[in-house]
């Protein structure tokens, strides 16, 4: 009809458009009808998230975001942040870090390491949330359950310093075997199976937080998966857990310290990995603390929001293969790579992300050695960026190698915008300089953790974040029997430094260790550090004492505070 | 009709095994495991882990007792959230992305065919143009984008306002599904608009329309009976697998607006190869797929006496 009589079908077509119209106010009608109907089905699954607001003064209550739902909440299995940031507000171990970064009493009020025992005073008034005194059993049966093969904790090794610890998790040995006693409720007695300095820091981790055998077993294998089937220890609760959805936290009026715990809720009432979706809750003042990336920076600067930056105590690194078939086994090779990459080049010119440092060694800044920093009392060699001596190490290489051309290196790294920002560099410098093809080979996680296992690479772009305060979380990776060494380095110098750096018992002996351990990555060229990460972030104005964290809780809120005059 | 209901049922369920087998051997094809993590754990470590999950056991044999788990129903616990069952995470999270997605698709199914009919009516006139432009912007453009773009929106709307008009995010009310749904709605709406309208212009054409002018019938009468009626015949089709699409789909926008929907799970799974929650949210949309596709076509029957099927 539209095609016959053009005139007609403009009158008809308005007509019909006023039926269509019709319909449409039918149409309304029905989704409201239908958003009523929802609205009640969603009211009654309980899977409302909290009310969020970023700082409520009137019920001393503060909102913040998780970037994902806790996966694992089980002290004895834990290894992520994510689940750490939470552990690290409801849980209290033995010994905790202090404001200022150092190691200080918790539920222990003093210890004591000597090269054979070590020594915990449980405080009497540390109780859980029940109300219940915390005793040296809860410690007991916590290491032995994480130490049993069933448990399958990934983190068990942490606990082999202790007597007969590695024999219990290989099923050879009973968990009663565990050189654990106490010989009174409130003193916990560890046998060392080799002398180690530095136990009082371990205990700091996850692995080693209290669990009460009565509370585990009548949580029949459910135990850290929701509110109830978790027994506090820390200066808060979960009060109510929406899965995927919010995480609502509340004062624990039975802990026994009255400094930390200050705000009586922390409702973390948004779970989303996604960074612009929480800056733009923070925007609508949902939350009081969202992290920023590079785009809105600018933006930030302009909104004049107070930007403040953290060093989260990652380093990244390059790692070259060492296995005996690689190119990348040759030291000329590996020496003209290192002078040619500038990583302060990287770092300020490339990925120009706020907070980040260039790497000058596999010991972060921020690691303490004998009493000033590391880095200070060792510091760092570095190489000059040279053109010409880059070339001249890569024709030594070549002739060393017998190659007419080098072949195609392979660099593995990961799927994300700023390993994709660093290949592609790499790619383009080490063609500039050396003339070396670099074939970028990008995997999702998973995939890439495959080939780093199995060695499928010349080059790979890694990273180590700490477990623990002692430069040894970093200072044992590159030794021959560590599987996180994925190049397969190998050399007894470096094995006999690692060996001196874990079982000295004198401080400056192991200090000492680091720094050559340090010397020989570099003399070596084992890895080229890259770079120090950074983070930048915001926070609400009138939101006080935040307490940012390379170890444990990243964010830790517990001694954060509402200043209603700011 | 009874024995071709049975029959596309049996057919369904020997679908949903083909999806589970395919999944289970295609799943332990790619490279990685779920026990790899950013650091290694020691052999000893590791042996009592793949204990745990009995990935020790050959893969045939850890096929054969996947198999009875799934058809008992029990998709056992998840790699990533040990104490949870898979059970547990479909049963808690599937019903808000389903509550989402029904939303979606009402919006997507009811817009498409009132934008479709419009524009049918206002062939090669002004709104015709620029309801296809949005159309094309709306099937075009990834839903990431118009969701972080939508939610800025509300961002700046409530600064604005000075109150909280719609909440930027979360989950709980009805206020807090409507852009999500909208977003998650979007390309199938636009989708549907180009399907309605080129399906309506075809029709003007036909005889029976022609029949039914000539027999002098008021034109609202012909438009609403026989040409809307019609032409919503391919629309519905396309619905089965649209339902099954936005309700499955919807991870970007449960992402974005921090919703906590089943979509989350099934991605996350897939990047952390979480076997078990893989298989679970796999053969579980897989079914839900065949169950709205078989519907679909019975529903089809029933509007269209032409297709269906005599026994």
């Amino acid at each position: 009809m539209n095609s016959k009589s053009p005139s007609n079908s403009h009158t008809s077509a308005y007509s019909l458009s006023r039926q269509l119209g019709v319909y449409f106010l039918l149409a309304i009608v029905f989704v409201v009808g239908l958003l009523l109907v929802l609205n009640q089905l969603a009211g009654l699954m309980g899977t409302a998230t909290q009310e969020a607001q970023a700082v409520d003064i009137a019920n001393n209550s503060i909102s913040a975001a998780l970037s994902e739902e806790p996966p694992q909440l089980d002290s004895s299995k834990t290894t992520d942040a994510s689940s750490g940031l939470v552990l690290g507000h409801v849980m209290e171990g033995l010994l905790r870090m202090d404001l200022k970064d150092r190691l200080g009493p918790a539920i222990a009020e003093r210890w004591d390491v000597t090269p054979t025992h070590a020594t915990f005073w449980l405080r009497k008034d540390a109780k859980w949330s029940d109300g219940q005194p915390i005793t040296a059993a809860d410690f007991i049966f916590a290491w032995q359950l994480a130490l049993k093969p069933e448990t399958g904790s990934e983190y068990a090794s942490l606990l082999y310093p202790i007597e007969n610890a590695e024999a219990i998790n290989s099923g050879e040995l009973p968990t009663s075997a565990l050189g654990l006693s106490a010989p009174d409720p409130q003193t916990l007695v560890v046998k060392l199976a080799r002398p180690m300095a530095f136990f009082d820091k371990l205990v700091v981790f996850p692995t080693f937080l209290p669990i009460r055998e009565d509370f585990y077993k009548a949580t029949q294998g459910r135990f850290g998966s929701d509110a109830e089937e978790l027994l506090y220890s820390g200066p808060y609760v979960i009060k109510n857990w929406v899965h995927g959805a919010s995480m609502l936290l509340e004062r624990n009026p039975h802990y026994w310290d009255s400094t930390r715990g200050k705000l009586a809720q922390v409702n973390f009432a948004y779970i989303t990995s996604d960074a612009t979706a929480t800056l733009n809750f923070f925007k609508d003042k949902r939350i009081a603390l969202a992290g920023l990336q590079a785009e809105n920076l600018t933006e930030a600067l302009r909104l004049k929001w107070p930007i403040r930056r953290f060093a989260d105590g990652t380093v990244f690194y390059m790692e070259f293969n060492h296995r005996v078939d690689r190119l990348s086994r040759n030291l000329n090779f590996r020496k003209a790579i290192q002078h040619s990459l500038d990583m302060e080049e990287l770092v300020y010119k490339v990925t120009k992300l706020p907070g980040y440092m260039p790497g000058k060694s596999l010991f972060p800044e921020w690691l303490i050695g004998v009493e000033k920093p590391l880095r200070e009392e060792y510091p760092a060699s570095t190489v000059d960026i040279d053109r010409a001596e880059a070339k001249a190490y890569l024709e030594l290489a070549q002739k060393e190698l017998g190659l007419k051309d080098f072949p195609e290196i392979t660099l593995l790294t990961g799927d994300n915008p700023v390993s994709n920002i660093q290949s592609e560099w790499l790619q383009e410098v080490l063609k500039k300089t050396l003339g070396l093809t670099i074939k970028i080979d990008k995997q999702i996680f998973k995939q890439r953790l495959a080939k780093m296992s199995s060695g499928d690479f010349d080059l790979l772009l890694g990273g180590w974040g700490p477990d623990y305060n002692d430069p040894l979380t970093f200072g044992d990776l590159f030794a021959s029997w560590n599987l996180n060494n994925r190049g397969r380095y190998s050399s007894e110098t470096m094995d006999a430094l690692i060996l001196t750096a874990q079982s000295a018992t004198a401080t400056p002996d192991r200090m000492e260790a680091f720094g050559d351990i340090q010397q020989q990555l570099f003399d070596d060229v084992v890895i080229l550090p890259m770079y120090e990460r950074g983070i930048t972030y915001v926070v609400h104005p009138q939101l006080k004492g935040v307490k940012r964290r390379v170890i444990g809780a990243s964010i830790d809120y517990t001694y954060a505070y509402i200043d209603p005059d700011a | 009709m009874l024995r071709y209901t049975l029959k596309r049922l049996a057919l369904g369920i020997l679908t949903v095994w083909f999806i589970a087998t395919a999944t289970f051997f295609g799943m332990h094809a790619v490279p990685g495991d779920p026990l790899s993590s950013d650091k290694s754990t020691t052999a000893k470590i590791r042996a009592n882990l793949e204990a745990k999950y009995g990935l020790d056991k050959p893969l045939l044999t850890q096929y054969a007792i996947y198999l009875k788990n799934i058809s008992q129903g029990d998709f056992g616990i998840s790699f990533t959230q040990e104490n949870r069952q898979v059970n547990d995470i479909i049963k808690e999270h599937f019903p808000i992305s389903a509550i989402l997605g029904i939303l979606a698709i009402v919006f997507a199914a009811l817009g498409g065919i009132l934008w479709g009919a419009l524009t049918a009516l206002y062939r090669n006139r002004w709104p015709d143009s620029v309801i296809m432009f949005l159309v094309i912007l709306g099937i075009s453009v990834p839903s990431f984008v118009i969701a972080a773009i939508s939610q800025m929106f509300l961002v700046n709307i409530n600064a604005f306002a000075g109150t909280t008009i719609l909440p930027v995010g979360g989950w709980g009310t009805v206020w807090h599904m409507i852009v999500p749904a909208m977003v998650l709605g979007l390309s199938t709406m636009a989708y549907l608009t180009r399907l309605m309208r080129s399906s309506m212009l075809e029709i003007v054409n036909t005889d029976y329309i022609r029949t039914a002018q000539s027999k002098g019938l008021p034109k609202t009468r012909i438009f609403s009976r026989h040409q809307l009626r019609n032409a919503i015949l391919p629309v519905i089709t396309v619905l089965g697998p649209a339902i099954a699409g936005i309700t499955t789909g919807g991870f970007v926008v449960e992402i974005v607006f921090a919703i906590p929907g089943l979509g989350r799970y099934f991605v996350e799974a897939i990047q952390q190869l979480d076997y078990t929650v893989i298989m679970g949210t796999t053969v579980f949309y897989g079914a839900f797929l065949v169950f709205m596709v078989i519907l679909v076509d019975l529903l089809y029957g029933w509007i269209d006496p032409r297709v269906r099927i005599n026994p």
